[in-house]
């Protein structure tokens, strides 16, 4: 038996039944789960990935990026732009002068991240980034790029773990192949 | 002279043309439809595209293989991992990569969430085109909202995501991923009996939908449509099953088909292979193995994607996107950017009938028609 109304009438049960259960479910199973945005915040995602950002261990001026110009090779957009760092006698200090990153061009695709053989550059989870205009203040000079690396380690946990035990072993493997030719000499 | 006459006989009425769109909301994005009414019988109609040309495939020319990837997104930003996935399979075609086991399995359990996204945004929208105003809408949303929720914390991105790499994927699943995909698997039917009992039986949506743009199976394969549209004709034509691509002839599902190929048709097809897509979502997390998730011969490429340059040849590789045939041809020299790069986009094809369809309904029809259709206009634009 079908009578003409039914469908309708049976799709408002289904409006009103979720309309009174959205009161008293939890969010995870068909209750409301809308987030007033600017008071609550939703709690990030480790993953998530928005703009890039440089690390530093210490102080700014122990910047892990080298200036070695990959990310800037590689990014598909073209919206980094480095310049290496000269010393007193010219040549190359291995550390960048100028790093800016177009945040107007970036697309937040992470393969700056994703080719950097340093660790230095990775992706941030700030994404309240607004300028009144798009052609200069959306370029972040390496000022506002530098990150410390507790900055990262708080925001993505795991990979910065992994991160700086790669690191620490690096460093280990580096102090142990200098320290044999040191050792013997002494003797 | 003429017009008097016209206008005499009180059943004639004047052609009217209008311009709907491009800054309308029902076209799905920037498209304009050049439509000649005859009162509110639609005489003609005449697609305009290109407000969202972006130059994808000259831009895509020169660049290296890999960057590519993340412009592959903005094609279909619905379901960008069908995408990925078709871009992937055409360089390893060209470049002769196997794919490991696991990492086939995540990529049919990530392009077959996105199907699932696909269509009941699809579904949504186009409930809201026939005037059922942003309730069903919003019940695909509450549903969509879990998967992107996952795809954020797996790719690192709601909807661009850019995961799939040559030989493999970007990121492995933990088991806690897995939970999660099976949790959604295992509540999505709950939801789709809910969302049927909404629509389907409802009076106002069969008297809107049925036997309104009915396109026949043999006009819809002889202009090329492929995809849900051409399966609610009930023309049997599935990429998944023709070509087996990935590992898809390993899994049991079945290629729902509709009988008229009207709107309704193309709208109940979608419901019912969402339904498939969990079936072939629960055959690929009981089987998933362990192992790699990337070839070790595509692992240094990652690091130094300018330095890949695959061999002198060409490949075209297509997939079975939630839209219908998506086809990437990719035409190599030997240097590492493609000497041609060209999409074949379904959004764009599937269009062609849209006046076939048109003709003879109402204009309010035409809204929904095209709604039924499904395009988005980054792809058909690109």
């Amino acid at each position: 038996m079908n009578i003409f109304g039914s469908g309708v009438f049976q799709g408002m049960m289904v409006t009103l039944k979720n309309f009174l259960t959205s009161y008293f479910r939890k969010p995870d199973e068909g209750g409301i789960f809308t987030v007033q945005y600017p008071e609550e915040r939703e709690k990030a995602i480790e993953n998530f990935r928005n703009f890039p950002f440089l690390v530093y261990d210490g102080s700014p001026e122990q910047i892990r990026c080298v200036a070695c110009g990959i990310c800037e090779r590689e990014c598909p957009p073209k919206c980094i732009h480095i310049e290496m760092a000269l010393d007193v006698v010219g040549k190359p200090a291995r550390k960048p002068t100028v790093f800016d990153i177009d945040y107007g061009l970036c697309m937040n695709c992470g393969i700056c991240e994703e080719v950097c053989p340093f660790d230095s550059i990775f992706m941030d989870h700030a994404f309240e980034v607004t300028a009144p205009e798009r052609q200069i203040s959306l370029v972040r000079p390496k000022k506002a790029l530098l990150k410390s690396n507790e900055y990262f380690q708080k925001i993505r946990p795991t990979l910065a773990a992994v991160i700086d035990q790669k690191r620490k072993t690096a460093e280990e493997k580096k102090k142990a192949a200098i320290q044999p030719p040191a050792t013997s000499e002494s003797k | 002279m003429e017009t008097t006459e016209v206008l005499k006989n009180t059943d004639a009425t004047q052609i009217l043309e209008i311009n709907f769109g491009p800054q309308h909301p029902s076209t799905h994005g920037v498209f304009r439809m050049t439509v000649q009414l005859d009162g509110e019988k639609i005489c003609g109609l005449k697609p305009v595209f290109g407000y969202l040309h972006r130059n994808h495939e000259q831009i895509a020319e020169n660049l290296p293989y890999a960057a590519i990837m993340p412009y592959t997104d903005r094609l279909d930003y619905v379901n960008a991992l069908a995408n990925n996935f078709g871009y992937a399979l055409t360089i390893e075609k060209l470049a002769g990569f196997e794919v490991p086991e696991r990492a086939e399995y995540i990529r049919v359990i990530m392009a077959e969430l996105a199907r699932i996204v696909n269509h009941i945004t699809v579904i949504g929208f186009m409930l809201n085109d026939l005037g059922a105003f942003f309730t069903p809408l919003l019940y695909a949303f509450r549903e969509r909202e879990r998967i992107l929720d996952l795809f954020e914390e797996i790719t690192g991105s709601r909807l661009m995501n850019n995961y799939f790499r040559f030989g493999g994927v970007k990121r492995d699943l933990t088991n806690e991923n897995l939970a999660a995909i099976q949790k959604i698997v295992s509540k999505f039917p709950a939801f789709l009996k809910e969302f049927e009992a909404l629509l389907t039986k409802n009076e106002i949506l069969c008297m809107r939908c049925q036997n309104i743009g009915i396109l026949s199976g043999e006009t819809a394969t002889n202009a090329g449509i492929t995809g849900p549209v051409l399966r609610a004709s009930g023309v049997n034509y599935d990429i998944r099953k023709v070509d087996g691509y990935s590992i898809y002839n390993r899994f049991d599902f079945k290629i729902p088909l509709g009988e008229k190929g009207d709107v309704y048709d193309r709208f109940y097809v979608r419901v019912l292979e969402i339904r498939e897509s969990l079936k072939i979502l629960e055959q690929a997390l009981t089987k998933i193995p362990q192992g790699e998730i990337i070839n070790k011969k595509s692992l240094p490429l990652l690091k130094m994607p300018r330095n890949f340059k695959p061999p002198v040849g060409e490949a075209y590789g297509r997939v079975e996107s939630p839209k219908g045939e998506l086809g990437f041809y990719v035409v190599s020299d030997g240097t590492p950017q493609p000497w041609r790069y060209h999409v074949r986009a379904p959004s764009l094809i599937n269009l062609t009938v849209l006046e076939e369809m048109c003709l003879g309904q109402k204009i309010a029809d035409a809204i929904i028609i095209l709604g039924s259709i499904d395009i988005v206009l980054g792809e058909t634009d690109r």
